[in-house]
C-alpha cells in the first residue's frame, strides 16, 4: 500500500510555552518498515504522533516525504491514517458509515466506496457487525473499527497512539497480533507510540527510544534489548534492578563498582560488569541487572550456576515471593534496597539468600544520560 | 395450590421496600413536593378553575355557557391575534439566538488571548433585568438616541431610523437577553464532544466545513433543539421589553400584555387566566414539537467531558 520510498524527520521540534516537549528528532523510516516511538507518559512520542499527522504544528525542522516537504500541509492534505487512543469513532455514525467516512471525502463513487468498505470491515473480521453504532460495540471491536477506517484509506503511513492502552491485558495480546498481522499482510508503514516495551519489542522493526523530548537510543528490538546504550533505556528493556554505584576500577571494558545501597562488607557489595561507555574510578554509575539474570544461592545451596564468570554476590534475606506459573519473583532485602529475581523454585521467606550474576549480563553505564549521545543504528 | 416454586422471601421487610426504592432517602422529595404543591399545582389548578367562570358580561357577549372565556379567546381578533404576533417575536428571536451562538461558541472553544474578556462580555447581559435592557436601548437607539445621533451627524442618515418602540426594539431586547443563554448552553453543549472526533475526521481529509457538518452539527443538534425550546419559552412569555420598547397595542401586542390587560384594567380574572392557560398551551405545541423532532435524532454519547 505504501506508495513512497521514505519518510524523513529533520530536527524536527514542538515547544509548548517555553518548554520543549520534542526537540532534534532525526529520524528515517523506510516504506513497510514497523516503528514504535517507546516511552514514559510525557517524554514527547505523542507529540511527534501528533507533528507528523499534522495536528501538531512543528516548531522547529521539517518532515519530509520523499524529499517533498509535508510539514506546511494540514492535516486533512497529508493522507495519513490514524488511530487513536481514544478510537475517536463518530458515535452517530454506524461501522460502516464510520470506515466510509474517509473515502467519502475523497469523493469516490457510490459503488467502490461500498466495496471497499466491505473489504475492510472483513478484513478486521467485523462483518456481522457492520450495521451497529460504535457505542454497541466492545473495546476492542471499536478499536478493529478505528483501524479499518485508518487503512481502508491506504494511507501511505499509518500513525497509532497508545491504541491498546484502553483494552484489557489478554485482549490487547489478541489485537497486537492483529496489528502486526494487518501491518504485514498490507503491507503498511506504520508508527506506533507506546509505552510499553513488551508492545514495542514485538511489534516493531525498530524502536526510537525518547526521554523528555528527545531521543535516547534507536535500533532493533534485539539491539535495544542486549545492548542498551543508557541505564534509562536499560530500564525500558526490562532490566528491573537498576542500583547506584560507584566505580572502583577498570579494565578492558569491565568495571568493578561498589554499590553503597547494599548490605555486603564496607561500603557495600562489589561487583564486576561489562563497561558501557568510558568510565574512571570514582565515576557515579548505576549498575543494571534484569531479574531473570540473577542467580539467588541460599545458604552455599545454588539455585543455578551462573553460565559464566560469576561478578561477585550481593548478600541479603528474601522479603516477597510472587508465584508466576513456571517460576517465582523473588524480592531480595539487602541494605536498604529491594533487589528483584527469579527461581524456578520458591525459597523461604526471610531466608539468608546472596545474589550473583555472569559478569557479561551486568551492565555498567555512566550516571549521567545527558552525556549519551543518540545514535541511529540502520535497520 | 400453594406454590412449591413460590418461594417466600427471607429478607427484611426494611431490606424488600429498600429493593423497590423505598428507603429514607424519599424524604428528600418532601421539600419539593410541598414547594411545587403550593406553589405550582394549587395556583395552577385554581387558574384553570377561574377560566371556567366567566363573568356575566363574557357570557352575554360571547355566548358558550361556562366556556364563554374560550370562545372569546378564539373569536375575538384583537385577542387571538396576539398569539400569531408573540409567535412572529418568539420564533425568529429563538432562532436568530441558536444560530447566531454556534459560531461563536464554535470560535470560542479555542484557546487564545482575550477569551475570558470576550466570553463575560458576551454573557454579562444576562446579568440584566429586561427593564434596564429596554431602558438601555430606548437611550441608545430611540429617536433622540446616540446612534441615531451620531448616524445623522455624519451624514449617513437624514432622518431618525425607528428602532424602538416597534417589532425591531422587542427583537433587539430579546436578542440581549437570550443570546447568554443560548450562547452558555450551546458551549457547554460544544464542549461534550470529543475534540479527538475532530482530529480523526481531519486525518481522513475531511475540511473544515465538512468537519461541521457532518460531525460537529449531527451531535450538538439534540442540544440546539434543547437551546431552541429554552430560548423559545423565554421569549414567548416576553412582557416588560414588549411595553416598554415595544408597540404595545400595535405589532407587538403579545400574549402577555393582553392576559395582563384583562387583569389588570378590565379586572377580569377569569379572562386573564384563560390567556394565561392558552400561553401555555401554545407553548407545549412548539415544544413537543421540537421534542418530537429532537427524538429522531442522535442523542448518545457525544464522547466528551459532557
Amino acid at each position: 500500500m505504501s506508495d513512497f520510498e521514505s519518510l524523513e524527520l529533520r530536527g524536527v521540534g514542538r515547544r509548548f510555552g517555553g518548554v520543549d516537549a520534542l526537540s532534534g528528532l532525526d529520524l528515517t523510516i523506510k516504506s513497510g518498515e514497523f516503528v514504535a516511538l517507546l516511552g514514559p507518559s510525557g517524554c514527547g512520542k505523542s507529540t511527534a504522533l501528533n507533528c507528523l499527522a499534522g495536528l501538531l504544528p512543528l516548531t522547529h525542522g521539517e518532515i519530509l516525504l520523499d524529499g517533498r516537504r509535508i510539514d506546511t500541509l494540514p492535516p486533512e492534505r497529508r493522507g495519513f491514517g490514524m488511530v487513536f487512543q481514544s478510537y475517536a469513532l463518530f458515535p452517530h455514525l454506524s461501522v460502516e458509515k464510520n470506515v466510509a467516512f474517509g473515502l467519502q471525502m475523497q469523493g469516490l463513487p457510490r459503488a467502490e466506496i461500498d466495496s471497499r468498505v466491505r473489504e475492510a470491515i472483513s478484513l478486521v473480521k467485523l462483518g456481522e457487525h457492520a450495521k451497529k453504532l460504535p457505542g454497541q460495540l466492545s473495546g476492542g471491536q471499536q478499536q478493529r473499527v478505528a483501524i479499518a477506517r485508518a487503512v481502508v484509506l491506504e494511507p501511505s503511513l499509518v500513525l497509532m497512539d497508545e491504541p491498546l492502552s484502553n483494552l484489557d491485558a489478554k485482549l490487547r495480546l489478541d489485537m497486537r497480533t492483529e496489528i502486526r498481522r494487518l501491518h504485514q499482510s498490507l503491507g503498511l508503514t506504520t508508527i506506533y507510540v507506546t509505552h510499553d516495551q513488551e508492545e514495542a519489542l514485538s511489534l516493531a522493526d525498530r524502536l526510537v527510544v525518547m526521554r523528555e523530548g528527545r531521543v535516547q537510543q534507536v535500533g532493533t528490538p534485539d539491539e535495544l534489548y542486549e545492548s542498551p546504550t543508557s541505564w534509562y533505556v536499560a530500564d525500558f528493556m526490562g532490566y528491573r534492578n537498576i542500583l547506584p554505584a560507584t566505580v572502583v576500577s577498570t579494565s578492558a571494558g569491565e568495571a568493578v563498582v561498589e554499590l553503597p545501597g547494599t548490605a555486603g562488607g564496607g561500603d557495600g557489595a562489589r561487583l564486576t560488569g561489562r563497561a558501557v561507555g568510558g568510565l574512571a574510578a570514582g565515576d557515579d554509575v548505576r549498575v543494571a541487572i534484569r531479574p531473570e539474570d540473577f542467580v539467588l544461592v541460599s545458604s552455599g545451596v545454588s539455585a543455578g550456576s551462573p553460565t559464566g564468570r560469576a561478578a561477585g554476590s550481593i548478600p541479603g534475606a528474601v522479603s516477597v515471593v510472587e508465584y508466576h506459573g513456571r517460576e517465582h519473583a523473588v524480592g531480595v532485602q539487602t541494605g536498604d534496597t529491594m533487589l528483584h529475581a527469579r527461581t524456578p523454585a520458591a525459597p523461604q521467606v526471610g531466608a539468608p539468600v546472596s545474589l550473583t550474576a555472569p559478569v557479561e549480563r551486568v551492565l555498567v553505564f555512566p550516571e549521567a544520560l545527558d552525556a549519551v549521545v543518540p545514535q541511529e543504528v540502520a535497520a | 395450590m400453594s406454590g412449591v416454586g413460590q418461594q417466600r422471601a427471607t429478607a427484611s421487610l426494611r431490606h424488600r421496600l429498600a429493593e423497590r426504592g423505598v428507603d429514607a432517602a424519599l424524604l428528600l422529595l418532601v421539600p419539593g413536593l410541598v414547594v411545587a404543591l403550593a406553589l405550582f399545582v394549587y395556583p395552577f389548578s385554581y387558574g384553570i378553575g377561574l377560566t371556567i367562570q366567566p363573568t356575566a358580561a363574557m357570557q352575554e357577549q360571547w355566548g358558550g355557557g361556562i366556556f364563554a372565556n374560550y370562545v372569546a379567546f378564539f373569536s375575538d381578533p384583537f385577542v387571538f391575534d396576539s398569539v400569531g404576533l408573540t409567535m412572529r417575536l418568539a420564533l425568529p428571536a429563538a432562532l436568530f439566538n441558536v444560530l447566531a451562538s454556534v459560531p461563536v461558541a464554535m470560535v470560542l472553544r479555542h484557546r487564545f488571548r482575550g477569551k475570558r474578556l470576550l466570553t463575560s462580555l458576551l454573557v454579562l447581559p444576562i446579568t440584566l433585568g429586561t427593564v434596564l435592557t429596554a431602558q438601555g436601548l430606548l437611550i441608545f437607539a430611540g429617536r433622540q438616541g446616540w446612534l441615531n445621533r451620531t448616524l445623522l451627524e455624519i451624514g449617513l442618515i437624514d432622518e431618525p431610523l425607528q428602532l424602538v418602540n416597534n417589532y425591531l426594539g422587542v427583537m433587539f431586547s430579546l436578542v440581549i437577553t437570550g443570546f447568554p443563554f443560548a450562547f452558555l448552553l450551546i458551549s457547554s453543549y460544544l464542549s461534550g464532544i470529543d475534540p479527538s472526533l475532530e482530529q480523526a475526521a481531519k486525518t481522513l481529509g475531511a475540511g473544515w466545513w465538512q468537519r461541521f457538518r457532518r460531525i460537529v452539527l449531527p451531535l450538538l443538534a439534540p442540544g440546539l433543539a434543547t437551546t431552541f425550546v429554552l430560548t423559545f419559552v423565554l421569549a414567548f412569555s416576553v412582557f416588560p421589553s414588549a411595553r416598554l420598547v415595544g408597540d404595545a397595542m400595535g405589532e407587538t401586542r403579545v400574549m402577555s400584555l393582553m392576559a395582563f390587560r384583562a387583569f389588570g384594567e378590565q379586572n377580569d380574572y377569569a379572562m386573564a387566566s384563560t390567556i394565561a392557560l392558552m400561553m401555555g398551551a401554545v407553548e407545549l405545541i412548539v415544544v413537543v414539537a421540537v421534542l418530537g423532532l429532537r427524538s429522531l435524532l442522535y442523542r448518545g454519547t457525544t464522547g466528551g467531558k459532557g
